[in-house]
């Protein structure tokens, strides 16, 4: 139906006087394969954008000659090729005309060619995109042409490149120096090999390139060119350390709640950020045949909220309340915890990832620069974590549950003596530590896999930026979830995942030789408590 | 030595040893397939496995129980003293394997060429014997030097340990760490060049364990009823005055540690051949942690508590994979919770408070 459509266009708008070169058309039904290549040749250098919906016919097959005539058959219905006038009746004898490798691949540089002047900016993009990727010789006075009257820069960057590209191997001396220095000022990686050759050396050792001022202008661009690179590198791996960072910290940030003010050690913290996923994906079950499904997560957000936090209450009466004071003891006691809740959701669910859909505006992402795509979904979710810390700064600070929490943190009798509700408060502060949990599982569930053992890959992590930042604190916490973030990523770019993560585990075990307490540590008399 | 246990306990360790030592193996070995007192290689491996996690209680029941110290990487050293045991398997195999080449299966299939320096020497018994002791003890002592250098306990070294066997086991997960990636090592035709898998052999290596088991337990039973195991105890109540006493507890607790390593090790290295197979998934941090309910069920600080401890769960979990095999983690789970919660001293403490003691 694309195809089609340009082709309608053609056949409304056509009007003799400004029909295409009718010897072409007729050597493109009736001449050998050299007459009807050198017929799309004509066709393209007239530039006439009609010709591109003819060519891309004939690239399909669609092309017939009949008599005299040549058409274009689409289904059941006929269109002269000249004019584009539909027929009004279909002739019974019809002869195809045949298609061959070499002549489908001049109609794709020829259609291609010709979409580049047509006058909608997405097809010029597509044709441009389309060109970069590889040019025929005989195309740059066309893709001249096409710069002549391009406006847009996006387009013009591409088609500069382009011209670049074709003049760089047959321009004269003057344009080839120009076509050097327009690649130096690209930021496309493909456009490296191209520069390259010309500084390779043959294995008699004299260069491939025998001009000399040619080539010092080759490595003047080479190093632009990637001085922009690294660039662009280093603006990936900041984003995905930062990516990873925030993803931590929604991670620990419960945990340091739960571990960090209250100091129970909850093994079972994973588990809830998987409950959180788990949420999500049920909650995304019900919008899916809606007209919502884009807003899900607006629903999803705080159910993942309340039923991580509703399962941590009931957790922290049940168990965790009797072994307050024995962090050995809660420690295996909620890692049985986190065993059964993992089987659970396997009955529940199966053991299969089961697939949680990203809503369509979280999909794609920005092309900051060639190469460097940040995915939206990352991105939001930076955002959230942010949003997220600083409710729960806000909750801490400026309310009344806060200020209990930290009160019964620091002496819980004095707290209880001045009346307040310790047991509850307990209750409540558990409560919180786990709903936040539950929003990281609805964070991760947008990009990751979401399976019953989605936890365990997050315990150790979240405790190690725990540790590293330091018991009591949410400062603590933030700089060491963004720092390990940076660290893993860089490290993981010259060195693999797996070492990456080893050293960092190294890292940690040799600093907390160093600094026990962690980064952020509370003064005072409570270090041996 | 004979004052470790009274005439009672040393009859029940000698009808253990009978036991172990005639007993069964008659059973296997003499008693015909068709009769019903039979003991099939499916037993004799089992009770061997059992036996094998025993020792390892022992060792952390040495630890956790006697100096309140919670490691949550002891899965590490027993895969530690059973990768070094494994190379030495592997390198029996010889030209036995698939590829029918001088190099293990997975070495040829990477493309190696020769064996990478961690194999030095490993084809003779007494190297990789040496391995299974001093790689756990190093790593352990070195490590643990830091730990209690710097003061870590508690919670913290509970986690920094289990952080380390996770390292460890995403290292060997890698292929070029040379110990075969993914699957470990397994396939093992011999050990000191008899074939491992014939009846003789499995019992062989069934009272091999026992005798280690035994063995460990005088020594842990030795260690803990001396001077030396007062100590470790006063360290377990109260760490500080016993520092202030004039007692320098890191290397009260550097000994244990590095000891109850090592005893892991060994447990590893007789684990491999009865089983078959040796591969990074037992040093996950979830294996670790089972550890300690072992001990937790039989009664952490007694020894006999350890080594029931880890018959029970070892002998339900075996019950349980094949009957129920989706309820175990239920059952495990359970176990960790009630254990914790109602049970602080493990069935021991409940046997000892039905005698009114």
């Amino acid at each position: 139906m694309k195809k089609f459509l340009p082709m309608l266009l053609l056949a409304l708008l056509a009007r003799p006087a400004a029909a295409l070169d009718a010897a072409a058309v007729h050597e493109l039904g009736f001449g050998d394969n050299d007459a009807k290549i050198a017929a799309i040749a004509a066709l393209v250098a007239e530039g006439d954008p009609r010709a591109a919906g003819l060519l891309q016919a004939f690239a399909d097959g669609e092309l017939s000659t009949s008599g005299e005539r040549v058409l274009v058959v689409k289904g059941d219905a006929g269109f002269d090729a000249l004019s584009g006038a539909k027929l009004d009746v279909l002739p019974e004898e019809r002869d195809d005309v045949v298609v061959n490798n070499r002549l489908r691949r001049e109609l794709g540089t020829a259609v291609a060619a010709l979409r580049l002047v047509s006058p909608k900016l997405e097809t010029r993009l597509a044709a441009a995109r389309e060109l970069a990727g590889g040019a025929d010789q005989a195309m740059l006075p066309l893709v001249k042409k096409a710069l002549g009257k391009e406006r847009d820069a996006q387009v013009r960057r591409l088609l500069e490149l382009t011209a670049a590209t074709l003049e760089l191997k047959t321009g004269s001396r003057d344009s080839r120096i120009a076509a050097i220095r327009t690649l130096g000022e690209s930021s496309n990686p493909a456009t490296k090999p191209l520069l390259l050759g010309l500084l390779e050396r043959r294995k008699d050792g004299t260069y491939a390139e025998p001009d000399a001022e040619l080539r010092a202008e080759a490595q003047k661009s080479l190093r632009a060119l990637n001085g922009r690179l690294a660039w662009g590198d280093r603006l990936s791996l900041a984003f995905a350390g930062v990516s990873l960072g925030s993803i931590l910290m929604l991670a620990a940030l419960g945990l340091a709640i739960t571990y960090g003010l209250m100091g129970v050690i909850n093994m079972a913290h994973g588990e809830l950020i998987m409950i959180g996923a788990y949420t999500t994906y049920v909650v995304q079950g019900w919008f899916r045949n809606g007209p919502y499904f884009d807003w899900y997560l607006a629903a999803a957000v705080p159910a993942a909220f309340v039923a991580s936090a509703l399962v941590g209450m009931a957790l922290e009466r049940a168990v965790i309340r009797w072994l307050y004071g024995r962090p050995l003891e809660t420690l295996l006691a909620t890692w049985g915890i986190s065993l059964m809740l993992i089987q659970a959701v396997r009955t529940l669910f199966g053991a299969q990832n089961v697939q949680v859909e990203n809503p369509s505006w979280m999909s794609g992402g920005i092309e900051v620069m060639t190469d460097v795509v940040l995915p939206w979904s990352r991105i939001v979710i930076v955002f959230f974590a942010a949003a997220v810390l600083a409710g729960t700064w806000l909750l801490l600070v400026r309310t009344r549950l806060g200020l209990y929490v930290r009160g019964v943190t620091q002496n819980r009798a004095m707290a209880s003596c001045v009346g307040v509700p310790t047991a509850r408060v307990d209750t409540l502060a558990f409560g919180l530590g786990c709903g936040i949990a539950g929003l990281a599982g609805c964070a991760l569930s947008q990009i990751g896999n979401v399976g019953p053992d989605l936890g365990q890959g997050y315990i150790v992590d979240s405790f190690m930026v725990v540790v590293l930042g330091g018991v009591g604190q949410l400062a603590g916490t933030v700089y060491a979830a963004l720092g390990l973030g940076f660290a893993n990523k860089l490290l993981e770019s010259w060195s693999g995942a797996v070492l990456a993560k080893i050293a960092v585990l190294a890292f940690i075990i040799v600093f907390i030789q160093k600094r026990p307490q962690g980064m952020f540590a509370i003064k005072g008399r409570a270090v041996e408590a | 030595m004979t004052r470790l246990y009274g005439p009672r306990g040393w009859v029940a360790i000698g009808a253990a040893a009978l036991v172990l030592f005639a007993v069964f193996p008659l059973l296997a070995l003499a008693v015909p397939e068709t009769s019903g007192l039979h003991l099939s290689a499916y037993w004799v491996t089992l009770i061997g496995k059992i036996m094998c996690y025993a020792i390892v209680a022992l060792a952390m029941d040495l630890i956790w129980g006697y100096a309140g110290i919670l490691s949550l990487g002891h899965g590490l050293f027993f895969a530690l003293g059973g990768y070094a045991m494994g190379m030495y398997l592997m390198r029996q195999i010889g030209r036995d394997g698939q590829y029918r080449a001088d190099l293990p299966d997975f070495m040829v299939f990477l493309d190696w060429k020769e064996f990478p320096w961690q194999w030095w020497n490993t084809g003779h018994f007494w190297w990789a014997a040496l391995l299974v002791v001093a790689v756990p003890g190093l790593i352990a002592y070195v490590f643990g030097y830091f730990a209690f250098r710097s003061r870590i306990k508690g919670v913290y070294f509970s986690i920094i340990t289990q952080a380390l066997t996770f390292a460890a086991m995403l290292l060997f997960f890698r292929n070029e760490t040379g110990f075969g990636g993914n699957n470990g090592f397994t396939d093992f035709k011999r050990i000191l060049d008899i074939p491992v898998t014939t009846p003789a052999t499995r019992v062989a290596l069934f009272a091999a364990t026992g005798a280690a088991l035994i063995g460990t337990l005088l020594l842990a039973r030795w260690l803990t009823t001396s001077r030396y195991g007062r100590v470790l105890a006063a360290i377990r109540d109260a760490e500080q005055r016993v520092m202030f006493c004039g007692y320098d507890t890191v290397h009260y607790k550097l000994f244990v540690w590095t000891l109850s390593a090592i005893l892991c090790g060994i447990a590893g290295a007789l684990y491999v051949p009865q089983v078959g197979i040796i591969n990074p998934s037992e040093m996950s941090p979830a294996n670790s942690i089972e550890i300690a309910i072992w001990v937790a069920v039989g009664g952490r600080g007694t020894l006999a508590g350890a080594i029931v401890g880890a018959g029970l769960v070892n002998g339900a979990k075996s019950m349980f994979t094949q009957v129920l095999p989706e309820y175990w983690l239920y059952v495990l789970g359970l176990l960790f919770i009630l254990v914790t919660l109602f049970l602080p001293r493990g069935v021991m403490g409940l046997l000892s408070a039905r005698n009114g003691r």
